[in-house]
């Protein structure tokens, strides 16, 4: 289980402690193919490695993108890296969000913070074959307005006419024009059937659980709500045993899981 | 343009209410408008009032000293606005700024409160009403307080 | 297979040890080290804990002198040979920095496969278990296979009950059943001492055939069955795992897990000797330069508070909750991951925890509980 090289080709400061990876591989010959939702461990050279999602195009493979928040060792590291640097990259794993069972579905995105990255990926391939899809709506809540994570993108899906975003925060100064609330509140009015909906959700655990319920007052099925769930990962294939979650390990069975297969694990304290 | 009394008996705020409560309501209530920018009302100010946006948006803020003007929450059209005005010592809580043209209805709250004291039932079905919009202001207050993005 | 068991004679078997590293196997076997008995690489019958058994319980573990010269007349060793296959630390592979960033070099392990000597119905059953959880998902773990690899297995049927085992509550022992090339039963009598020895593989017939053996006779295979036969009835715990894990996925509310935790003092002991237990960290290093680094495996426990760290927190920062994990990870969710349950009733962790707590106790415990914290009625 060793790291293949890849080089950095681009990096971009998201928010204060979020940046982008774009990275391509050192061997040109060699395409890292990933579905939207996995994730990929990154290495720094002698520091450690983490699991990070996927956040770019599953089209363009050849661009491997990663948000990373800075928030420990590895990820401070990552954060000195420049463009050229080399870093390790062993993947992808996990299981992918549910694009092909969601034709047909209204589909409804829920984001919160830097959950928005893992959820960028089903977006672009859900788009590219927007006619398979009914309604989609993009529902985004972070914690104040410089918190917005690809503010650019989300602007530039908010000008189309085939799908509705709306964002949130949980505060706000006068220069905000728009909603501030928890994300859960843009729910019950959210344009969408719930008979025929199916939700794809990604942010802290917390706000995964109620937005689930809210998802489910609203009469949304429990096993067409997809949350994007995580854990402390070593190895990444299942054996060392970190990232259990009830009976699930979250490399392996998920992170992706339909609500119905965690119900039991997910309202329970320090699982 | 619609009658206060039509929108009263079809808003789903009041669904449910008996015809004769609906019309004293209508009978206290009267269209307005607010233009962008300015203040609906301020924190301390008398609350005699509460709204029903028609059309717009409001963001309830709190002033920081040294931050300026918070927005904490913002209601959207078909929300109720002000709860302050059946609660003792019925003084707004937060200031209400208009974030666009805003066109409510507003309730005089002052005539409701005492047709309230003297007639229970009208009172029960408003404070039942005025509950449910405080619980889901709970609800995302204490969301908003655990700084879930940390 | 033959199921004609042969015996071998004591006297005969140090031809078994010579036979095997004969084949170049590292034939590893019980010996006495530090007053307890250990797995490592012997030589010679002389290596062996010849004329000592162990007396375990909770928190306890004592060596003793037997009456007769048995050369296996113990229960289990202190650990298991999860350590062989499953070491406590190993290098993954190294790196080096390079003009191009820097090369990975993997590590490639180029050891004579071991033979084990005396592995007991429940280590079988747990060798079977690991197996499972490192060759038998969809990655195969390299170095397990490595170590894995080729392992030519002389089980040791029980002859005696330890004071901490429970084989029976959980259907693995005494008897080895399966996973094995040859299977023992030692008899030791005033007058006669000798191996019954059961073939399970091909190649266990030709390891046998290289040494001197005959047919057992009809009292001599009624003898070493009874005695294993007899274990089965002096087991020194039992606990009812029939619907262990619907109980325990019911019981994370339990008021008990709390009761627990003002014990266990979170050492983690119970991972360590457990023959199933296999968690591991990763641990990413460089030498003084900077220009290389090595990223090293090393066992871990469910017990420490990082284990289930992430940014801002440990998800399971109580001590009942580790504890929890540990014990409905052995009995419940391991049956819903890998198709069997974790614990194969050896014994050891009730005997190496300091506090001696007992799994089979705590399991009773839990099954009697109430399944949520009760609210309890005033008293006038």
């Amino acid at each position: 289980m060793q790291p293949d090289l890849f080089r950095i080709r681009r990096v971009v400061k998201e928010t204060s402690d979020t940046f982008t990876l774009e990275l391509m591989p050192v061997e040109a010959y060699y395409v890292h193919s990933f579905d939207p939702g996995q994730f990929n461990m990154l290495y720094v050279f002698g520091v450690g490695e983490i699991p990070i999602s996927i956040s770019g195009d599953p089209a363009h493979p050849e661009r491997l993108i990663h948000t990373v928040r800075a928030v420990g060792a590895v990820t401070n590291a990552m954060n000195t890296l420049e463009v050229g640097d080399v870093v390790g990259v062993r993947g992808p794993y996990g299981t992918p969000w549910p694009v092909k069972a969601a034709k047909g579905h209204d589909v409804v995105f829920i984001a919160g913070g830097i959950g928005l990255a893992p959820l960028r990926s089903a977006l672009y391939q859900i788009l590219a074959r927007r006619e398979e899809y009914g309604k989609i709506v993009l529902l985004y809540g972070t914690r104040s307005p410089e918190d917005i994570l690809y503010r650019r993108d989300l602007e530039r899906l908010r000008s189309r006419f085939d799908l509705e975003v709306h964002v949130t925060v949980d505060y706000a100064g006068t220069r905000w024009q728009g909603n501030v609330g928890v994300v859960t509140k843009l729910i019950p009015k959210a344009p969408f059937d719930p008979t025929q909906a199916l939700a794809m959700v990604c942010g802290p655990e917390v706000m995964m659980r109620f937005t689930a319920a809210e998802l489910e007052k609203r009469g949304v099925s429990s096993d067409k709500i997809y949350l994007s769930l995580e854990r402390n990962m070593k190895c990444a294939v299942g054996f060392c045993g970190h990232c259990q979650f009830g009976s699930k390990f979250i490399c392996q069975d998920g992170p992706v899981f339909a609500y119905d297969q965690v119900r039991q694990w997910i309202n329970r304290w320090e699982v | 343009m619609i009658t206060v009394e039509e929108m009263i008996s079809t808003h789903k705020f009041f669904q449910g209410m008996n015809p004769e409560h609906l019309h004293f309501i209508a009978g206290c209530a009267s269209n307005v408008s607010v233009n962008s920018g300015d203040y609906i009302f301020h924190e301390g100010e008398p609350a005699e009032q509460f709204f029903m946006i028609r059309h717009g948006m409001v963001a309830i803020e709190t002033h920081d000293l040294r931050k300026g003007p918070i927005r904490i929450q913002t209601i959207m059209e078909d929300n109720v606005l002000g709860w302050s005005w059946l609660f003792p010592p019925y003084k707004w809580q937060n200031d209400a700024h208009a974030m666009t043209l805003v066109r409510m209805t507003a309730f005089d709250g002052k005539c409701l409160r005492e047709k309230c004291d003297a007639d229970h039932n009208l009172g029960y079905e408003l404070m039942k009403r005025f509950a449910g919009v405080l619980l889901e202001h709970l609800r995302a207050t204490r969301l908003q307080a655990m700084n879930l993005y940390d | 297979m033959d199921k004609q068991p042969f015996v071998i004679d004591s006297t005969c078997f140090q031809q078994l040890i010579d036979v095997l590293r004969g084949r170049g196997y590292r034939v590893i076997g019980p010996t006495v080290r530090d007053d307890a008995i250990t797995y490592d690489e012997i030589g010679s019958v002389s290596d062996l804990p010849i004329g000592w058994t162990d007396k375990q319980d909770g928190g306890t573990y004592q060596l003793e002198r037997r009456s007769d010269d048995a050369y296996f007349g113990y229960v289990v060793a202190a650990q298991s040979w999860k350590r062989l296959l499953h070491p406590p630390t190993a290098r993954i592979w190294q790196a080096q920095r390079t003009e191009q960033g820097f090369a990975v070099v993997p590590d490639e392990g180029d050891q004579p496969p071991y033979a084990f000597l005396g592995v007991r119905a429940c280590e079988l059953c747990a060798i079977a278990i690991q197996d499972r959880v490192f060759m038998g998902g969809a990655f195969v773990d390299p170095i397990y296979a490595r170590n894995r690899e080729g392992v030519f297995i002389v089980a040791m049927n029980c002859t005696q009950a330890g004071g901490t085992c429970f084989c029976v509550s959980t259907g693995t022992g005494p008897n080895a059943s399966t996973g094995f090339d040859l299977a023992l039963t030692e008899v030791v009598d005033a007058d006669s001492h000798y191996f019954l020895a059961e073939v399970g593989t091909e190649r266990g017939a030709s390891v046998l055939d290289d040494m001197s053996h005959r047919d057992a006779t009809e009292d001599e295979i009624a003898r070493a069955h009874g005695l294993v036969a007899t274990v089965a009835k002096h087991m020194g715990r039992t606990v009812d795992l029939s619907n262990t894990k619907q109980q325990l996925y019911e019981s994370y509310e339990s008021p008990h897990w709390e009761e627990i935790a003002q014990r266990c003092l979170m050492c983690g002991n119970c991972t360590m000797v457990c023959p199933t237990c296999f968690c591991a960290t990763v641990e990413d290093t460089t030498d003084l330069t900077g220009d290389h680094a090595e990223r090293r495996r090393l066992w871990d426990s469910c017990f420490t508070m990082d284990f289930s760290y992430i940014h801002g927190g440990s998800v399971r920062y109580t001590p009942k909750a580790r504890y929890r994990q540990w014990l409905t990870h052995k009995m419940a969710t391991w049956i819903d991951e890998f198709g069997m349950r974790g614990c194969v009733g050896c014994g050891r962790c009730i005997t190496w925890c300091p506090v001696g707590i007992d799994i089979t106790a705590e399991l009773k415990a839990i099954q009697e509980s109430h399944p949520v914290q009760h609210l309890q009625e005033e008293q006038p």
